[in-house]
């Protein structure tokens, strides 16, 4: 009985013991955190996508709670609403984004850009592009092998395979960028999503000379400068006979996608329009 | 007496792909120069040469166009005399538009000061420094198919000194004849050439590495080699990479390379035996470099041929020359079957490091299917630089960068025995050179 006795004793001091030193360790090297790291990496999407430019979520709370303002700091997954909830725990203003999507500036689909070349490599664009300018022949023009796909984490792309080309699936796309970075040949880019969906942009990243692009590709973009004259906005540069549509001055008024002689420029998610489309017809109808 | 009969070799893997050497009887046949010449000017490696001509200018053949303004860089020379027709871009064998200066042919007028004749001239008058400045002068680059500036790798640094020159005359590429038909026909110019490059790198012995596929040239050489002092020349074992600058100094000198460094830091300087002719016609001819022997081959080619052809010639007229284009070509390779590239068209002209033009049919041209890797370890055995390439191409696959730098991808040479063993059909060598790239791209911004 003593035996059993002395056991629990020692057993019991010992562990009090312990007790008494993890205390003091704990005291001792306490780190102390902000309760609203915490606060702020539990609204987060907690996707881990790396679109705000840090790591994982949890950096992201770090960094936007150690800077004390959020300039320049945005979850483009979580949105405005999340920003604000995370702006309401640190008590300072929120910035405010225009939800962002991803665009694809490349139309070379089969049938608009052939191919001329057949590549059997690695289904990689970041190495095809190394190795040759494509099965189209354009420079620029996208490789249809789908590093985008394979980067996006939302499943917000496929790639169609009637076209070549990747599609992006708005109400998936979280703007995160991860296929921006992925493209070696830059064609995705972040733009507004715009007023219901609404966006213009210019559908080409060639800047080779017109009647070069032209050869490989009927839909490219060739630096003829009809659009910049035909914008009443202003909102048109011409770099490297290539036509660059800004976003926030665009007002979507459509004038430059009737004036582009190769049909470079897209509108996406407007309603059809009412001339050619809808005159034809009510010819049909008549007839 | 005669040279003794072991054949040396390097340790660490390699292979013997079948040698297809078709063109190997043929001698070098001179081809014209065309109407209208392209000349690239990213022709070597590093930074592109810089045009000093512009549109309507007369050259003549052998003035300079381009100069090297970058420390790694070359200069360019006419090929032809004629008129400028434009300085703009062209599509080189990757199908990327790169600058060009395009020259319309009139007639064979050569530059001042450029010997023309076939006579020998044995006597080096060039000073050490003299050499080196009409090397880089005369825009002589690695005529291996690598392209490096000749005269930067001429340039030894303070610290170090030269013992042994090696010229690389292995030709270790199935089906590439260039080199050996210009060591049977060009065998005196070779060795004067070498004397030079002793003298420019002020080394008393230079060893000349041939394949022991070329038995006829070995013996040519080394009976020429009898009345030059200094100069030995060692057959080798035929196998794939020897033609590779480490895996030669290691079969020749038994030094190996340590990783990540220059050749120079075992005492050994490499040259290519066409460069060594080149260089020749520079130093004693003064004679840029304006022209470079092609090989022509294929399975199904009709005519296999060397032919010596001036830099900015389309490749479809050499294919026209050695029997035209044969039905159902599926690829035709710049370079050797094991290193070189697939081109995008038969208008790309040829530039300074195209050693051969392969001409395979549908059949060769395509991949078999890839299996899944069955772990056999071959690619393993045959990496010379003893690499594991299975490992390295699946930390690609899973952008596992951080394994693929651990393992030495920055060592390839890019020689693609795995990719030639592996009896999965794994693309090993398309995920080694994503690797190196991806690799390079993250080093350098690390440094920054």
């Amino acid at each position: 009985m003593s035996t059993i006795f002395l056991a629990v004793v020692v057993l019991a001091s010992v562990g009090l013991v312990f007790a008494i030193i993890i205390y003091g360790v704990d005291l001792k090297f306490q780190v102390i955190e902000d309760p609203r790291i915490d606060q702020v990496a539990e609204l987060l999407p907690g996707a881990n996508c790396g679109g705000c430019g840090y790591a994982g979520c949890r950096n992201f709370a770090e960094a936007i709670v150690k800077a004390g303002n959020m300039d320049n700091l945005f979850c483009p997954v979580g949105g405005n609403a999340i920003v604000k909830g995370i702006s309401e725990i640190l008590g300072v203003e929120a910035t405010e984004r225009a939800p962002q999507v991803a665009v694809i500036r490349c139309n070379g689909s089969f049938a608009n850009a052939p191919s001329k070349i057949k590549y059997d490599g690695v289904s990689r664009c970041s190495f095809a592009n190394t190795l040759s300018s494509g099965e189209t022949g354009c420079p620029n023009g996208c490789l249809g092998l789908g590093d985008c796909v394979e980067s996006c984490q939302f499943d917000a792309m496929y790639m169609d395979k009637t076209t070549g080309l990747p599609i992006v699936i708005e109400d998936n796309c979280t703007s995160c960028g991860a296929c921006v970075k992925a493209c070696p040949r830059k064609i995705i880019e972040l733009r507004n999503k715009g007023p219901k969906g609404k966006r213009i942009f210019v559908s080409c990243v060639n800047t080779e000379k017109g009647a070069i692009a032209k050869k490989n590709c009927a839909v490219a973009c060739i630096g003829c400068g009809k659009c910049v004259k035909v914008c009443p906005h202003d909102s048109i540069t011409m770099l490297n006979n290539l036509a660059y549509i800004d976003f926030n001055k665009c007002k979507l008024c459509r004038k430059c996608v009737s004036e582009c002689p190769t049909s470079a420029i897209l509108e996406i998610n407007f309603p059809l329009r009412k001339t050619a489309e809808a005159n034809s017809e009510n010819t049909n109808s008549v007839n | 007496m005669g040279r003794p009969k072991m054949l040396k070799t390097f340790k660490i893997g390699g292979a013997h792909p079948e040698e297809n050497k078709f063109s190997q009887h043929s001698t070098i046949e001179e081809i014209a120069a065309p109407d209208t010449v392209f000349v690239m000017m990213n022709q070597n490696l590093g930074a592109p040469s810089v045009p000093v001509v512009a549109k309507g200018d007369k050259v003549k053949i052998g003035q300079l166009i381009a100069k090297g303004e970058a420390f790694i860089s070359a200069a360019v020379h006419s090929p032809v005399s004629g008129t400028v027709e434009k300085v703009d871009f062209w599509t080189d064998t990757t199908g990327y538009r790169k600058p060009v200066i395009v020259i319309n042919k009139e007639g064979e007028e050569w530059a001042e000061g450029i010997d023309t004749s076939d006579a020998l001239i044995k006597e080096i008058k060039a000073s050490k420094d003299e050499i080196i400045e009409i090397i880089k002068n005369s825009g002589i680059v690695g005529l291996g198919g690598a392209t490096f500036p000749t005269h930067v790798k001429l340039a030894i640094p303070q610290d170090k000194t030269a013992e042994y020159l090696i010229i690389n005359a292995v030709e270790c590429e199935p089906y590439l004849t260039s080199d050996h038909r210009l060591m049977l026909e060009k065998g005196e110019e070779i060795m004067v050439g070498v004397q030079i490059l002793m003298k420019a790198l002020n080394v008393s012995q230079a060893i000349i590495g041939i394949e022991n596929n070329k038995e006829d040239a070995i013996q040519h050489l080394d009976e020429i080699a009898k009345k030059y002092s200094g100069i030995t020349v060692q057959g080798l074992k035929v196998k794939y990479p020897q033609g590779a600058e480490k895996q030669l100094i290691e079969a020749l000198t038994k030094r190996r390379v340590p990783s990540g460094k220059l050749p120079i830091e075992v005492g050994c300087v490499v040259q290519n035996v066409g460069t060594a002719y080149a260089i020749y016609e520079a130093v004693q001819k003064n004679k840029p470099l304006i022209e470079r022997v092609v090989t022509v081959t294929g399975k199904k080619v009709s005519k296999p041929s060397n032919f010596r052809v001036r830099i900015g010639t389309p490749v479809s007229m050499l294919i026209e020359k050695a029997g035209g284009l044969p039905e159902g070509s599926g690829k035709i390779i710049n370079g050797g079957p094991m290193m070189g590239k697939a081109i995008i068209n038969i208008d790309v002209p040829v530039t300074k490091g195209t050693s051969g033009i392969v001409v395979f049919d549908e059949k060769e041209s395509k991949r078999n299917v890839v299996a899944n890797c069955i772990r056999c370890a071959r690619c393993t055995m045959v990496c010379p630089m003893g690499l594991q390439p299975f490992l390295l191409a699946a930390g690609m696959e899973f952008d596992n960068f951080e394994v693929v730098e651990k393992n030495n991808v920055m060592d390839c040479i890019e020689c693609g025995t795995c990719h030639y063993t592996c009896p999965s059909n794994r693309p090993l060598l398309d995920m080694l050179r994503l690797g190196k790239s991806k690799i390079g791209e993250i080093i350098r911004s690390r440094k920054n």
